[in-house]
């Protein structure tokens, strides 16, 4: 039986078939067979994790604790220089420049991204805003975000800093970012499970030193990435404990 | 290590007063009317041991406090403590992390230079092997209708 690896399903799709290069990669490296299962939605991944039908995953933050603390996975790396961020974005025509303007009533789009949506929803409670008295609105990707706050169906639109980054510059120039979060401490993890945790060392190894050679380098970068750095223990239980706080 | 505040590092108008802080400290404090507002984004984010001493501080958290990292690294958490902050909501704060829960309070926090910031603040017990072995401070931006709510309520407090 191979092992099972799987990608947040958050991940950038410019860097989809990179995540196949990069297990190929992996698979040689360590000579052993893993097959790489892209779930289409959180809820989905979840359930694959329940059923004990992970043994790696790139995980979004908001699934480290469930993953550590009931399902005994391990940390491995970080990539360097990542960290997810939030935005607030409104039309550039609104008349709000500040969160702390908008009003109980206000139309927020989303996506499924669970650790965008929450660090989202923690910049809007300045101005007293929570999922009680705030119409949200879940879409697919954060381009019909962008499209939804564009044609005015939404007020406020919550994206990762990145996507929001990577945006045209016709559709930002539409646009107006009213708060982009610098927490800095909130990052996507390799983790490994329980079933393949005896190959931990071996491959944290592999994956902290795959900068230092042309072939590593170029998988690194179809995924978008410039190198992987260790993630100990502690670090780890850290970013629980930072992101217990942020979903109180 | 906590110190007496300066003259000299207080900007504008200041009293004058003594607090008298957790673990039978006594410290002169100077304060002033000015407020620093919380930055939008950020979170103030730090880590004590058990007995309040502060072992971890972020960025966003020296920038707030005024104080340099070495002067808040092995400082009491109290350095922040102002004098309009009820003692009540640090009891309350103690005794819910030594119960093994979170405390969420909106707190007035003592700049070095005199000057004030409130916040949203949590607080969490960091359990490893079972063991609190030390707690977790995470602050963000208050809403201003809870501030004000704060403002009126915090003097019948005190």
């Amino acid at each position: 039986m191979p092992y099972q690896f799987t990608v947040s399903p958050d991940f950038s799709p410019d860097h989809l078939s990179g995540w196949y290069i990069f297990n190929t990669w992996l698979q040689k490296q360590t000579g052993q067979s893993i097959h790489l299962e892209m779930y289409s939605s959180f809820q989905s991944q979840r359930e694959a994790i329940k059923r004990g039908n992970v043994d790696l995953i790139y995980a979004n933050p908001f699934d480290a604790a469930m993953l550590v603390r009931e399902k005994g996975f391990l940390p491995l790396v970080k990539a360097v220089g990542v960290s997810d961020e939030a935005i607030i974005a409104v039309n550039a025509d609104s008349l709000v420049d500040d969160v702390a303007n908008l009003m109980p009533g206000t139309k927020v789009a989303v996506t499924e991204d669970p650790d965008v949506r929450m660090m989202g929803m923690i910049m809007l409670e300045p101005a007293d805003l929570d999922a009680s008295n705030t119409d949200i609105v879940v879409y697919d990707t954060y381009v019909l975000v962008a499209k939804n706050l564009l044609q005015g169906n939404v007020d406020v639109g919550i994206f990762l800093a990145e996507a929001y980054d990577d945006l045209s510059h016709i559709i930002k120039s539409k646009l107006k970012v009213l708060v982009r979060s610098q927490i800095s401490v909130i990052n996507h993890s390799l983790m490994i499970g329980p079933k393949f945790a005896d190959k931990r060392d071996e491959i944290q190894g592999l994956l902290v030193s795959m900068d230092q050679d042309d072939k590593g380098k170029g998988v690194l970068k179809s995924l978008g990435f410039e190198a992987w750095a260790k993630v100990e223990d502690e670090e780890m239980e850290f970013m629980i404990d930072l992101m217990d706080t942020l979903a109180i | 290590m906590i110190h007496d505040m300066k003259p000299g590092d207080v900007v504008g108008d200041y009293k004058e007063t003594i607090l008298d802080l957790y673990g039978g400290i006594s410290r002169v404090v100077l304060y002033t009317d000015i407020e620093t507002p919380y930055p939008d984004g950020k979170l103030i984010v730090s880590t004590t041991d058990k007995d309040g001493i502060i072992t971890h501080v972020n960025k966003a958290f020296v920038e707030m406090s005024g104080y340099t990292e070495d002067e808040l690294l092995d400082a009491p958490h109290s350095i922040l403590r102002h004098p309009d902050m009820p003692s009540v909501a640090f009891k309350d704060l103690w005794d819910t992390v030594n119960a093994g829960k979170h405390w969420q309070g909106y707190v007035k926090n003592l700049r070095k230079d005199g000057g004030f910031y409130w916040v949203k603040a949590t607080v969490i017990p960091n359990i490893r092997q079972g063991k609190v072995v030390s707690y977790t401070s995470v602050r963000r931006k208050p809403s201003r209708a809870k501030v004000e709510e704060c403002m009126k309520l915090y003097p019948t407090l005190l």
